[in-house]
């Protein structure tokens, strides 16, 4: 469904290319991209709006970076002004008496009762002893949920199925001093920031409670509602942090800069699966590779410049086009690849051929021996793999510490490679979404 | 032994690396094409009020701004992005309304309504009922409200003579059965429930013939949420769904439950979950907030899968059959 940015950048890439400063129409040419992937990721239309003038504002008039097209001068400020606006790791406050008071709110379903039993866990972790306040009494079995939770993260859970949420609230504190809890979670019920009666509640709760953290929890699969949301609360409540709930799925999240704009809180936590050790402190880099769908793009194309000779890729994808790829350009190209680091990562980092090949575990080992048995043929056999017959085979194996077998599946696989080589040079993929830029066209050459 | 395999794929990715450094030639996205409308009905105005008030304030201030120039045209579309429509059937909508030639901004509106509706297309919206008792599975992500939409659902549907039973296959969730159960108590039906960490799909069997040896006319099936990406979670309802389609012949209905508040993810959710149970229709929840549910369009366009009911508050009342027209409108405000 969606054009990863750098897609959305081929063109603009090919036309910025080789300018010394970046002009206003180089800019507005990129920004038009960046703002569909912006939309794309759920970011508010009015946030993408305000954005988009901060980073024309920097970009316009920058000196491009000596290693930089200009292209991707404008996609790293986007990714810093991102990361800029995504704001800094934040750490909970330290209030001057105990207990330490976190109030947690947000709509249904965004995954408060869940968030309020990880954050339990994580600061229980860390030496602290935290009470658990079952506050949701709106839906049916909210507090069974909370209880079953505490019950597994050891950590007590203050209820009263009999009493308004404020007055529980001021209940709980007043337990929790006793009992010597110096942090105080409680867990409301979830309620839509329209919902005047629910939302006078909340209000009234955090009056009793006096939090020192009000965190509003957000689905990081929300889409433009993010930002009528985040302003609901506000009108009704102040807010100290944001938790980004579900961002173990596949959306991109641009609810975070949405909530975070408008609010102006840190991001304190993001939820990251069902476990409940899944709660991990907020990195805004991360988070902003991910909005632009980029994976790690520009780590790759710093590793790709330093580790690639420029004459060798041309020619060995030059060969690739023509199909006289062999094993000697292939062992060529291989070792310029790993002097990038672990395939894996690689593999991780790249956002389009990156989904087709997300399930595949490199094993650095098995390349190793495929390095090793082609390391072990002559040039000519490389050349010219047909003419590697019985002896040869054993030979190779020998040299390179394997079984004849393990070379024939190397032959086999390369000729196999081969064809598929031929067809993405005649523009057929045969894995979704991998094309190949540049190689395809020969023909109307 | 397929390494080598993966070490040419990736020297290829690092050549396109390399090619991405260096020149690019990509193809622009094409806009899809859009089929025919039928006419308006008036039902949900009020219900969607506040759904409707965001939006239509955005475009009466669009309309009302007069010249209809490219930034008008761009105006428009992203009043529609706003309402998570979604930036390819926001453009294509807005690019079928611009060919029709209007001059006149006042009919703006109307055209756009036309439009929409018609990239919702006509489908059927009802539920479908083959079997006795008929089976009704209820699936999506983590806190999209299944199990409100199944309490809703169920209380509307039973009657005495053809009762609803429930089956609590959310085996995960701590409490979800007794949340179901507490509904099941306040309407009056039977449910069935596994231990805590059973596996659903013995649940589901289980539902399933004590519908039948107690004459049900319909068993709901309730699921643990589970976001579409984790692939041992999805095969796990995929179980689900094999084990009542070899006990029950055909399940009548696979529900998706969408969260209104979802963003463009909401399309990558309801390409999943029908890749392993085959949804047959999605419930949109939570459009009594200011959330105006616009991606219901674009899955709709994508995947032809039918909406057939929205929840619009929290009474049983307020889960209601979707009608096209009426949601349109109330996203518009025409």
């Amino acid at each position: 469904m969606f054009d990863t940015i750098s897609d959305r950048f081929g063109d603009v890439f090919a036309k910025l290319r080789g300018k010394g400063r970046l002009s206003e129409a180089d800019v507005d040419a990129a920004l038009r991209e960046v703002r569909l992937a912006l939309l794309e990721a759920d970011v508010n239309v009015v946030v993408v709006k305000s954005f988009l003038a901060r980073v024309k504002e920097r970009a316009l008039g920058e000196d491009v970076a000596k290693s930089l097209t200009p292209g991707q001068q404008v996609i790293k400020i986007v990714h810093e002004e991102l990361i800029n606006t995504l704001g800094e790791e934040a750490p909970l406050k330290r209030p001057a008496a105990p207990p330490l008071v976190i109030l947690m709110a947000g709509l249904q379903g965004s995954g408060k009762t869940t968030s309020a039993a990880k954050l339990a866990k994580l600061l229980k972790r860390k030496g602290k002893r935290p009470l658990l306040v079952a506050a949701d009494l709106q839906r049916p079995a909210a507090i069974d949920q909370l209880e079953t939770l505490g019950k597994r993260v050891g950590v007590p859970v203050f209820v009263d199925r009999k009493t308004k949420a404020p007055k529980l609230a001021k209940a709980a504190l007043k337990h929790a001093r006793l009992e010597g809890n110096n942090v105080v979670i409680i867990d409301t019920a979830g309620r839509l920031q329209v919902d005047d009666e629910l939302m006078k509640e909340l209000a009234a709760v955090r009056k009793v409670a006096d939090p020192d953290e009000t965190l509003l929890v957000v689905d990081a699969m929300t889409g433009q509602e993010a930002v009528n949301v985040a302003k609901g609360f506000l009108d009704y409540t102040e807010l100290t942090g944001l938790v980004m709930t579900k961002l173990d799925g596949d959306a991109r999240g641009g609810a975070a800069i949405s909530a975070r704009e408008v609010t102006g809180c840190p991001i304190k936590f993001v939820g990251l699966g069902e476990g409940l050790d899944d709660l991990d402190v907020f990195y805004p880099e991360r988070m902003a590779s991910r909005i632009l769908g980029m994976g790690d793009v520009l780590t790759l194309i710093e590793k790709a410049e330093s580790a690639y000779d420029e004459e060798t890729a041309a020619v060995a994808a030059e060969k690739l086009r023509t199909a006289s790829f062999d094993l000697e350009d292939f062992l060529e190209q291989f070792q310029q690849l790993r002097k990038m680091g672990p395939l894996q990562n690689l593999v991780s980092m790249l956002p389009g051929a990156g989904q087709a090949l997300r399930d595949v575990e490199v094993n650095e080992k098995d390349l190793n021996r495929v390095e090793a048995i082609i390391r072990s043929m002559t040039p000519t056999e490389r050349h010219n793999p047909k003419s590697i017959n019985g002896s040869r085979k054993r030979r190779i194996a020998a040299g390179s510490g394997t079984r004849p077998q393990d070379v024939n599946a190397v032959l086999k696989q390369f000729s196999e490679a081969q064809k598929m080589m031929k067809m993405i040079a005649g523009g057929k993929s045969p894995i979704p979404g991998l094309s190949l830029p540049g190689l395809g066209r020969s023909k109307k050459r | 032994m397929e390494f080598v395999y993966i070490a040419v794929a990736l020297v290829i990715i690092g050549l396109v690396v390399f090619w991405f450094i260096r020149s690019r030639d990509t193809d622009a996205p094409t806009a899809p094409a859009a089929t025919a409308a039928p006419t308006a009905t008036r039902s949900l105005r009020d219900r969607l009020a506040k759904t409707r008030g965001a939006l239509s304030d955005r475009l009466g201030g669009v309309l009302s701004g007069g010249k209809l120039d490219d930034e008008f045209w761009s105006d428009i579309e992203d009043s529609l992005v706003a309402a998570d429509v979604g930036v390819a059937a926001a453009s294509s909508a807005v690019a079928a309304v611009r060919k029709r030639g209007v001059e006149d901004p006042a009919d703006v509106r109307g055209l756009l309504a036309d439009e929409l509706v018609s990239l919702l297309g006509g489908e059927d919206r009802g539920l479908a009922k083959t079997a006795s008792p008929s089976v009704l599975l209820v699936v999506g992500v983590n806190g999209s409200g299944k199990t409100t939409t199944i309490a809703k659902l169920a209380q509307q549907l039973s009657t005495p003579e053809s009762p609803v039973l429930l089956g609590a296959a959310d085996t995960f969730r701590a409490a979800a059965a007794d949340q179901l159960k507490t509904w099941a108590n306040r309407i009056g039906v039977d449910i069935v429930t596994g231990q805590s960490g059973a596996d659903p799909a013995s649940v589901a069997y289980d539902s399933y013939h004590a519908a039948k040896a107690r004459g049900a006319g319909i068993v709901m099936v309730d699921t643990a949420g589970r976001l579409h990406s984790k692939s041992n979670l999805m095969d796990e309802l995929g179980k689900v769904a094999r084990v009542l389609r070899r006990e029950a012949g055909e399940i009548d209905e696979v529900l998706l439950v969408l969260d209104g508040t979802t963003g463009q993810n909401a399309i990558d959710q309801a390409k999943a979950f029908t890749d392993v149970v085959g949804v047959s229709g999605i419930v949109l929840t939570k459009l009594d907030g200011t959330a105006r549910g616009g991606v219901a369009i674009a899955v709709e366009q994508d995947l032809g899968i039918p909406v057939k009911y929205i929840g619009v508050g929290e009474g049983v009342e307020d889960l209601i059959p979707f009608q096209p027209e009426a949601f349109v409108d109330a996203l518009l405000g025409t």
